[in-house]
């Protein structure tokens, strides 16, 4: 492997200008001209616009332009759309209400644009917006999504009466009810999946450049995807052509999923930017990003598991309600159903299974994928109710959990995932030694005697990542197919650049990605320059989201580079008066096997350039792309152990630690993944401890600032134990399934299982805030 | 954050004459409170009036059990004083949890003080110390100088030059912090001193600081935390918010005493 190599754990190169203050990203683009928008937002969750006065606004100092819905109409922008069509299980299709970039006649969430000021200066865009008189008649609002689904509530959009989306399902009703009604044991549930912010360290942005003289389009983005920015905000918004728009996703500072969706806001800077002729800059505030980025989660279920008498699992029925926000965003729709219900089999063998899922609009944030998008509600759902079943049943959780185990693959579950590869045991073994669990028990008294309660949990999930092929989940309804690009240009020096379609907002991918090419030719990674993010440098690609740029970003990669081996070899064979199939590369060096002949790595790049003696026929250069298209999903999975302890006179829960064992296939850097497992259960642990976005009745963001909104700090967080254990993919060349997501899926049902262990009440629900956990032990008094 | 003028004192004499003349001034001491509110143009003052170059508002005295704080000391300045630490280590536990290490190096007491935010720690700490608000104008007991959510005996032009307190034989400070926020969701400050014990409650009553004459009454009997098992608060006059009910709260005053009387007597 080299030193820096795959399986290297080599340090991250892209860390020195993010840790120093040298990295760029959108509000660091100063465009000659620039000017500064401000957006009007609505203060009502739900009310008519009657007027929008903008004279006084127009008439203050540096105002350049106030614009509002109705222009942006009339110039031929469209609505925004989600790019997933559901079908519901009548056969009809989604309800998809109308959403206006920004809202002419209704508003329908605190925070939706009405108009946007553009002014020298931020501050007097700033000054001019609330000067913009905007009468409004407010209208009943309603927030939670069972309240939205009841009669005779707040109606948001003619399309979708009953704030119905869409009333779906999967799996077989008939044969889960039978199951349950044969079944030896029961266990039931009511379960909320609490809604997220997302939180990026960088709040979105965007930066709109009409070129008059050359026709053309530039928007810097905040996004995990800038292709398909372009040709979203080109086919459907009809913002600008796509031969004439470049989209630049320079340095992104997290995403977690909500960088994915086109947002109003980078269609109105371009749009504002033909209209006033300025280069137009836009920067959310964090009220903002708090108000607008798409929020996560948000489900209400019930679910009831069956058991026949030896413990096996006979059927799962559940029944959800997802809230998806005042607007059907780009994804949302595939979050609650394919993301979501396709992954309730669990580790488990499960013959019958049925989910039913209904989505209603209500006067709140749009909500879409947020890291683990879906996974995490359906590994929340069965990873309770399996540690809720072990304890009615009265046996181990892991031996519960072990019984049911799938241990034959593939494995067809009856919810469309077909899992290729997995050894549940081997992570659930080496969680239960690394945790200490058998011990257990004596911690519990040790822990009592100090007067605390103290709690064990455990959470075996799997996920689906690097979602795919393209056809199948266009039979699904996606709008997009779901492959990925490379290109690998390697120069006449030997220095090489890899052009992906994937994203790096935070993952590492320079460092990554470099190492496969290093791996490969055995030349430094220093030498081998990642590209992303720029639509006028990269070939269409597709983004990175749901832990897809390992198993399809870098099989891409891994494709070209085959092309460019087979290329090498060819060259260095002629060369070398030798068979290209004896020809070997490693170190830097071209050799023929067992002999003595060689050539430098940089020799062979130059022959292919200079061209003066290559093959007969062969065309110069050393350059190929390659577009890869998975078979299937890859299927992470893995044990996650955690032991609290709770003061009983405050309900603090303290993490005393947290056992990851994770099965990720084949690793390229185990650094990098290791830091992408400590995020994720950070996060799966700001969701089960801390974190929720309460709007109150009236619709208004309660939580709109760190004053509210908690989330983890290190010192809310133990020091993490993380192993893995391996068993490759077999459907994509390098044998990975990726990694960025499974901590935040897998960690919130282990630390739940884990107090309610300790408190004796079952009854909780996330975030297990001190407050909560104080009134349930009260409860069970 | 609108357009604002700001001036830096040279004396408190300086500081209230400037602001005599402004629109709508208001004293800067650390900002730590009226910046980010400003930021969010929640606060707009005309004028900001910069006390934290004063030299004669800076620095702790501690003579014997007779402690002053200089209104512009940072709470990392109280931290971290050795002799205040032998009079009155609760104070300097209690500035050394306030916020973090950027909050405690920029906020000063005087600001934390004259702010009276019904989450701070200062006022938990002066009211149960018995402490004298000194300022350009008059001395005020903080019994008196605390008014409820932000309010104090405070005049516009009057500036809080220091606080003064006779360190007692004992004293503790316990916190429960908000989880977002870090403020004290409750914080309860105790002492014991020649003229009995006292004990005050920040981040809980919904009109801020108060005393509680039932942990006060527990205590007289005996000071120890087991003084107060079975003592069982009201919620009444309690504030209720998204993190903290007010039985929840009733709760966390009395486990908090009990915590702050066990680490005073340790």
């Amino acid at each position: 492997m080299g030193m820096e190599g795959i399986g290297a754990r080599v340090a991250r190169k892209e860390d020195k200008r993010f840790i120093t203050g040298g990295g760029r990203y959108t509000d660091d683009m100063v465009v000659p001209g620039m000017k500064h928008a401000v957006f009007v937002r609505s203060p009502h969750a739900h009310a008519s616009i009657r007027k929008i006065n903008t004279k006084a606004a127009e008439a203050m100092p540096g105002v350049i332009g106030v614009l509002n819905g109705k222009q942006l109409k009339a110039d031929g922008i469209g609505n925004l759309i989600c790019g997933w069509a559901i079908t519901s299980k009548d056969g009809s299709p989604m309800n998809m209400g109308a959403w206006e970039p920004m809202a002419t006649s209704t508003a329908r969430f605190v925070g939706e644009a009405v108009a946007i000021v553009v002014a020298d200066t931020q501050a007097q865009a700033r000054d001019a917006a609330e000067a913009v008189e905007v009468t409004y008649k407010e209208k009943k609002a309603v927030t939670e999504p069972v309240a939205a689904l009841k009669k005779g509530a707040p109606q948001l959009h003619p399309e979708a009466e009953g704030n119905l989306i869409y009333d779906w399902e999967i799996g077989d009703q008939a044969a889960a009810d039978k199951a349950i009604a044969d079944a030896a044991h029961v266990t039931r549930m009511e379960i909320t999946n609490n809604r997220l912010v997302p939180n990026a360290m960088e709040p979105r942005a965007a930066l709109g450049h009409y070129d008059k003289a050359e026709d053309h389009y530039t928007c810097w983005t905040t996004s995990q995807n800038p292709h398909v920015a372009r040709l979203v905000m080109s086919a459907f918004y009809n913002v600008a052509p796509e031969n004439k728009f470049r989209v630049i996703a320079p340095d992104v500072g997290g995403g977690f999923g909500s960088k994915i969706f086109i947002y109003p806001e980078e269609i109105i800077c371009l749009w504002a930017s033909k209209r006033t002729g300025v280069p137009v800059k836009w920067v959310a505030d964090r009220t903002e990003s708090f108000m607008t980025d798409a929020h996560g989660r948000d489900h209400v279920s019930t679910i009831e598991i069956a058991f026949d008498k030896d413990n096996k699992i006979t059927a799962l029925k559940a029944d959800t309600v997802a809230n998806l926000g005042a607007y059907m965003s780009l994804f949302s729709s595939s979050v609650p159903t394919y993301l979501y219900a396709t992954l309730l089999s669990g580790q488990y063998n499960i013959p019958a299974i049925h989910c039913n899922v209904r989505t209603c609009y209500t006067n709140t944030a749009p909500v879409d994928a947020y890291r683990g998008a879906g996974r995490p509600e359906a590994c929340y759902l069965v990873e309770r109710t399996m540690e809720t079943a072990a304890r009615e049943l009265g046996v181990s959780p892991a031996e519960l959990r072990s019984k049911n185990f799938i241990t034959e693959f593939p494995h067809q579950t009856p919810v469309i995932m077909a899992y290729d590869a997995g050894d549940f045991q081997a992570s659930l073994d080496a969680a239960m030694k690394a945790s200490k669990y058998d011990s257990f028990e004596r911690r519990r008294k040790a822990a009592a005697k100090n007067g605390k309660l103290r709690g064990i949990g455990m959470s075996c999930y799997i996920e689906a990542c690097g979602i795919a092929p393209s056809a199948a989940v266009g039979s699904l309804g996606a709008g997009v197919g779901l492959w990925e690009s490379a290109e690998v240009r390697v120069n006449a020096v030997g220095s090489i650049e890899i052009l992906t379609g994937s994203h790096s907002h935070g993952q590492g991918h320079e460092t990554t990605f470099a190492q496969l090419a290093s791996d490969r030719f055995g030349v430094p990674i220093d030498s081998v320059s990642i590209v992303h993010g720029d639509t006028d440098k990269v070939q269409m690609g597709m983004g990175t989201y749901g832990s897809r740029s390992g198993a399809v970003g870098m099989s891409a990669i891994e494709k070209a580079l085959d092309k460019v081996e087979a290329k090498a070899k060819k060259v260095a064979a002629h060369l070398l008066e030798a068979d290209d199939k004896d020809i070997v590369i490693e170190n830097g060096e071209v050799k023929v096997a067992g002999t003595d002949k060689k050539l430098q790595w940089f020799e062979v790049c130059l022959s292919a350039y200079t061209a003066h003696n290559i093959p007969e026929g062969m065309e110069p250069g050393l350059k190929e792309s390659a577009f890869y298209d998975p078979t299937n999903f890859t299927f992470p999975a893995g044990c996650y152990i955690c032991e609290v302890e709770v003061d009983p006179e405050t309900g603090d829960t303290e993490i005393i630690q947290f056992v990851a064992a994770d099965d990720f296939g084949k690793i390229i850097n185990p650094m990098i993944v290791e830091g992408q497992v400590h995020g994720g259960i950070a996060q799966g642990i700001g969701q089960a401890l801390l974190e929720c976005a309460h709007y109150d009745s009236g619709g208004e963001l309660l939580t709109a600032s760190y004053m509210d909104y908690a989330m983890p700090r290190a010192d809310n967080l133990p020091s993490f134990a993380v192993s893995t254990t391996e068993t490759a993919c077999p459907s994509n060349p390098l044998g990975i399934k990726g990694c960025g997501e499974a901590g935040a899926i897998g960690s919130p049902p282990a630390v739940i299982n884990a107090i309610t262990d300790a408190i004796g009440n079952n009854n909780i629900a996330m975030p297990a805030t001190s407050q909560a956990v104080w009134a349930a032990i009260q409860a069970a008094k | 954050m609108y357009s604002v003028n700001y001036s830096r004192a040279a004396s408190v004499a300086d500081a209230v004459k400037t602001a005599k003349k402004a629109d709508d001034a208001k004293f800067l001491s650390g900002g730590q409170t009226l910046i980010p509110a400003m930021k969010a143009r929640l606060a707009a003052p005309s004028d900001l009036i910069d006390l934290s170059h004063i030299g004669d508002m800076k620095g702790i005295k501690v003579s014997g059990k007779n402690v002053t704080i200089g209104a512009g000391a940072t709470h990392a300045e109280v931290a971290a004083n050795a002799k205040l630490a032998k009079a009155c280590p609760a104070i300097c536990h209690l500035a050394a949890h306030i916020g973090d290490p950027h909050v405690r190096h920029m906020g000063t007491i005087g600001g934390s003080v004259a702010n009276n935010d019904p989450a701070a720690d200062y006022p938990a700490a002066m009211v149960a110390l018995g402490a004298t608000i000194k300022t350009n104008k008059r001395e005020i007991s903080a019994d008196k100088f605390f008014k409820g959510l932000f309010e104090t005996a405070l005049k516009d032009d009057e500036v809080i030059t220091s606080v003064s307190f006779t360190a007692p034989a004992k004293a503790g400070y316990a916190k429960f912090p908000n989880p977002a926020s870090r403020y004290a969701m409750t914080g309860v400050f105790v002492t014991k001193g020649k003229d009995g014990v006292r004990a005050a409650v920040t981040g809980a009553g919904d009109d801020g600081v108060f005393r509680s004459k039932l942990i006060e009454a527990a205590l007289s009997k005996s000071f120890d935390a087991s003084a107060l098992e079975g003592v069982s608060v009201s919620s009444d006059d309690l504030m209720e918010d998204i993190h903290a009910s007010a039985d929840y709260r009733a709760n966390l005053i009395a486990v908090m005493a009990k915590r702050a009387v066990a680490s005073a007597n340790a």
